[in-house]
């Protein structure tokens, strides 16, 4: 009797073709991405129908929590080191070179003045563990808010501004912050939000 | 890993013949560290960029009174942004003793949409036509933008007021959220409204939306209230 030969295949699969779409994936998405910037709190934006796209660059951040903590975030390093001393002068608090540094590599801050030097002195893991727990004082009696933002429009003129804010934040406090823009006279400024898409019947 | 098959052409020691090689790379630890990295991309980065609403306030510069108050009745729409998401409405001058002035309302697309949409028919009919007209590229984008401007600005169009409530303590109300704010915005937007104010909220409004709650009740009351 004649043995069945089992033929044996070899298993090996060419992923030549699989590693080209790999590395065509990865280009696009090294490409197209805008790393996620670091907040201190997580807050989840109200969606709106409107379609416009905020800037990448020159933009002032004003995050507001929902119990009406308010941090603000600078892209430009330059200008969060203009911006501190023009503070650092008018509060009358010194910071040390070590500290500036610090503070230009941090993407967002919200902590009173008079504690900002030993805030920065923290290490940078401690810094955003207890950052949620400051913000910046936005009240009438005192309003550091309204310096820092007066001190980033002064460092930058093309600033823009924009608050966001989570949705489920009592209106007082977004009131609270929009009076304080007005006192300054920063008449235009935007809401960041997400987008929802309109009924049908509207487009 | 790569591998180099050789492949025997037949007999051995036959000089001057090329050996053929095949030569195999294996492209899996490759293809491994790649999705690797595709997937840290992904997880890292957004995408989308947030969408923004652009609005502009009032400057605080004193406006006196009679300034302020150059809106036609027949034209102001009020819109109360009340505790628990509920929002009312009220046309024209509040009346304070009737509590069936102020309408509930909601905002989903047949509430306020449905009254500004109505209201604002006019426009809103402009402003099809105009993006029909762009759809079919008979206008560029600038002409668009201006012709906009222009139907948002037509006499007799609605001019509405957003006041949005404070929460209180006394009486434990939560008063609006940020979200009510932006809802009442967008429908701003959806319906096209080209005149439209955040203004705070008065005594009288509150008054009003308490007696609606009270169907009434407090209409007796009319004189101390209107003194406040």
């Amino acid at each position: 009797m004649a043995k069945v030969k089992v033929k044996r295949k070899s298993t090996l699969i060419d992923m030549t073709a699989m590693s080209d779409v790999t590395v065509l994936l990865l280009t696009f998405f090294m490409l197209t991405s805008t790393f996620v910037q670091k907040e201190p709190v997580q807050v989840s934006t109200p969606s709106s129908v409107s379609e416009i796209k905020i800037p990448e660059i020159n933009v002032l951040q004003v995050l507001v929590e929902p119990s009406g903590k308010i941090f603000i975030s600078l892209d430009k390093q330059e200008d969060r080191v203009n911006v501190l001393n023009a503070m650092s002068s008018m509060y009358g608090v010194p910071f040390t070179p070590e500290q500036i540094n610090k503070f230009r590599l941090a993407n967002s801050f919200g902590v009173p003045i008079k504690q900002m030097p030993s805030f920065l002195d923290l290490k940078s893991e401690v810094q955003d563990q207890t950052l949620k727990n400051y913000g910046i004082p936005c009240d009438s009696t005192n309003n550091e808010f309204k310096e820092w933002v007066r001190a980033a429009r002064k460092a930058n003129r093309d600033l823009k501004i924009a608050i966001k804010a989570d949705q489920a934040t009592p209106y007082d406090k977004i009131k609270n912050v929009m009076s304080s823009l007005q006192d300054i006279k920063e008449n235009r400024y935007n809401l960041l939000t997400s987008l929802k898409t309109l009924p049908a019947e509207e487009e | 890993m790569a591998e180099v098959e050789v492949k025997d052409s037949g007999k051995d020691g036959k000089k001057g013949k090329q050996k053929k090689m095949k030569i195999h790379v294996d492209f899996t630890p490759m293809v491994d560290m790649n999705m690797l990295l595709i997937t840290f991309f992904m997880f890292c980065t957004t995408l989308s960029k947030p969408q923004t609403m652009e609005i502009s306030m009032p400057t605080n510069d004193k406006v006196t009174e009679e300034e302020q108050n150059k809106v036609k009745e027949s034209e102001a729409i009020t819109i109360l942004l009340g505790d628990n998401d509920r929002v009312f409405y009220y046309l024209g001058q509040p009346k304070y003793e009737d509590y069936t002035s102020l309408v509930e309302s909601s905002y989903g697309a047949d509430g306020i949409r449905a009254l500004l949409l109505d209201r604002n028919k006019t426009v809103v009919d402009k402003v099809k036509t105009l993006k029909e007209r762009k759809k079919r590229e008979e206008i560029d984008e600038v002409t668009y933008d201006s012709l906009m401007t222009e139907a948002k600005k037509t006499k007799g169009s609605p001019v509405v007021m957003i006041k949005a409530k404070l929460p209180d303590e006394e009486t434990g109300s939560k008063g609006a959220t940020y979200r009510n704010l932006v809802d009442a915005l967008d429908e701003m937007i959806i319906c096209s409204i080209g005149r439209y104010a955040i203004v705070d909220i008065t005594e009288g409004d509150l008054f009003l939306m308490e007696n609606y709650e009270k169907k009434g009740a407090l209409s007796d009351q009319i004189d101390t209230s209107k003194l406040n």
